[in-house]
């Protein structure tokens, strides 16, 4: 009965700290799209970015930094990614971001695939530091603190964003999202605070990735195919854009809806057929999403 | 040295046949589609299936045309894999993009992204993710060029075909949108669709041959691409941003600009696989997309600036 309990308590504990990477990297994606209407296609290659940034710097085989110094640097690192794109794009149409920012997750794919003395190649990143494992040991207890890492990050950036959006930067933020040329003839210089937003939302994305990356210990290109693009999509569509507390309502619901379909998927097809199952699934939220989009409409948007 | 120039070429007919669809969507239809990879996809999954089933049951249709590689069996399924495909792509429009298209360009953008991990993952798992190829036959590469000219020129008869039936391709597209009324329609709702709508050009009508166009072009690449290289469920995805690239280097909207946009990518990815290596190539898309981001946004022919 014990071991029963305690296997859903870990199971469980495991749903909740991936829902809470997923809601920080939402939050990030919010920032842009929600709060300023930038389209990000592109939130795989810099979750990568981070993942791939503090894994390598805090391997034992690497610099082997401190972990904390991984994630600060995980977040530098994407930040600086975006900086890079959103100074190029940002002055232009709109859905060159958009195409920018899908090569972005491409070219960072091919990277992490193929250049195999830094990140691994197709076989990734192993043994990745767990912080507070050397006092914590490798069970529940670690789990349950990792998890109580997560959220206290999560609250964090939960509480400075409401605070970044209800200040007066934030305003200008919707006042370029809603009227692009009424914000620019009022003085703001749209193009900057564009890009500060876009930093920030890259920043958010790559502290997910390191948190991904520390918590399961391995990282490999595959874990960041498109569809880890999709998923954040489907959490702010679910949780509504440009609201901070439903996007991480969104992010914890879709993520349910994801492990629970999976569960299902893989209880009810046979072993042989795993893979065919798998691509089944990302069938599903596709559908889900899109399905969505034409039932309840995103906020309005002008081009 | 050359061969690096005739790589690029036959990559980048594939290139710029989706390139057209994709320019043609975007300036008519008013979003960047996602899913335009897919239908390349598609379109040269359903050409595979239409040879097995057509030399399945006709012995003779497998046996290779001439020089080629494959039978009169796959020419008949490039034709129904186009019209199929065609009809996919005004079929995607009809379910999803026709109702979104108030909603605005981003969200048909989000539910392109969506329709691709659809249509992509729908394709893995009816076809399995092995690779699959149209023929088993091998052909001889015929020597244009000895190999002490600048390392020599040479060409399979398949390649030499695929690269003139694009050009074909492509001028009888150019004969289209200039001369045929509904070319004209088209060419019209691209620039103001609110003045060509006022001179009684049926938009509706417009968005569907703008969308059977794309598809049947799709397909064409698709199979283009199957025939030289291979078929795998992702290579519609693995094409998107070369497809991308191309159209922002051409310019958005110009059917020249589309193909001069695909060879040079093309170009630019053979020759990237002697400067990086094979594995680099997709980079080449990246590197060629921010290079013209940053010297000329508009493309080279842009007209808006």
């Amino acid at each position: 009965m014990t071991t029963l309990l305690l296997g859903w308590l870990s199971y469980g504990t495991f749903f909740l700290v991936f829902a809470t990477v997923f809601a920080i990297i939402t939050l990030g994606l919010n920032l842009q799209w929600g709060f300023t209407g930038l389209f990000n296609v592109g939130v795989a290659g810099f979750v990568a970015v981070g993942a791939y940034t503090s894994a390598l710097l805090t391997t034992p085989k690497g610099p082997a930094w401190p972990v904390a110094a991984g994630l600060v640097a995980a977040i530098l690192v994407a930040g600086l990614v975006g900086l890079f794109i959103g100074a190029i794009v940002l002055r232009l149409r709109r859905d060159y971001l958009a195409i920018t920012t899908f090569g972005v997750a491409v070219t960072i794919q091919t990277i992490a695939n193929n250049a195999t003395p830094l990140t691994g190649g197709p076989f990734g990143v192993q043994f990745i530091p767990k912080p507070m494992q050397s006092w914590l040991g490798t069970g529940l207890s670690w789990t349950l603190a990792y998890l109580a890492l997560s959220l206290a990050l999560l609250v964090i950036v939960y509480l400075a964003l409401e605070k970044l959006v209800a200040s007066p930067w934030g305003r200008v933020l919707r006042a370029i999202r809603e009227d692009e040329i009424t914000a620019s003839s009022i003085g703001k210089r749209v193009f900057l605070f564009r890009l500060q937003s876009f930093v920030i939302g890259a920043m958010l994305m790559g502290l997910g990735g390191a948190l991904y990356a520390h918590f399961v210990g391995f990282i490999a290109p595959e874990d960041f195919l498109p569809i880890l693009t999709f998923q954040p999509w489907a959490m702010l569509i679910v949780g509504g854009a440009g609201n901070n507390r439903g996007v991480i309502a969104g992010a914890f619901l879709v993520w349910a809806f994801w492990t629970v379909s999976g569960g299902l998927l893989r209880a009810w097809i046979p072993q042989a057929e795993q893979a065919r199952a798998a691509a089944l699934q990302v069938v599903l939220i596709g559908i889900l999403i899109v399905a969505m989009l034409v039932l309840r409409p995103l906020r309005r948007s002008r081009i | 040295m050359l061969q690096i120039i005739a790589d690029g070429l036959i990559i980048g007919s594939v290139i710029s046949l989706g390139a057209i669809g994709l320019s043609l969507t975007l300036s008519i239809v008013r979003f960047s589609n996602f899913s335009h990879g897919e239908l390349l996809a598609w379109g040269a999954y359903l050409a595979l299936v239409g040879t097995t089933a057509f030399t399945a049951s006709h012995e003779s249709l497998a046996s290779p045309i001439g020089p080629f590689s494959f039978g009169w069996g796959l020419v008949i399924s490039l034709v129904v894999a186009s019209a199929l495909t065609a009809l996919l792509a005004l079929l995607l429009d009809a379910i999803l993009f026709k109702r979104l298209r108030k909603q605005g360009a981003i969200t048909l953008v989000i539910a392109s992204f969506g329709a691709a991990l659809v249509l992509r993952n729908l394709l893995l798992f009816w076809q399995g993710g092995v690779p699959k190829y149209y023929s088993q036959n091998l052909q001889i590469a015929i020597a244009f060029l000895p190999r002490r000219t600048y390392g020599g020129l040479r060409f399979t008869p398949d390649q030499l075909l695929v690269l003139a039936l694009t050009l074909a391709t492509v001028t009888a597209l150019h004969l289209f949108l200039r001369y045929s009324v509904l070319g004209r329609s088209m060419r019209a709702t691209a620039i103001n669709p609110a003045l060509a709508q006022v001179t009684g050009i049926d938009p509706e009508r417009v968005l569907r041959a703008t969308w059977l166009i794309a598809g049947a072009l799709a397909a064409l690449a698709g199979v283009f691409a199957g025939v030289t290289v291979q078929l795998r469920p992702t290579m519609g995805v693995e094409l998107l941003l070369p497809l991308f690239a191309a159209v922002v280097l051409g310019g958005i909207g110009s059917l020249w600009g589309a193909v001069l946009g695909g060879f040079i990518v093309g170009l630019a990815e053979s020759a990237s696989v002697v400067l990086l290596g094979a594995e680099y190539r997709t980079a080449a898309a990246f590197i060629v997309l921010i290079a013209i981001l940053l010297l000329r946004p508009n493309g080279l022919f842009g007209e808006k600036p």
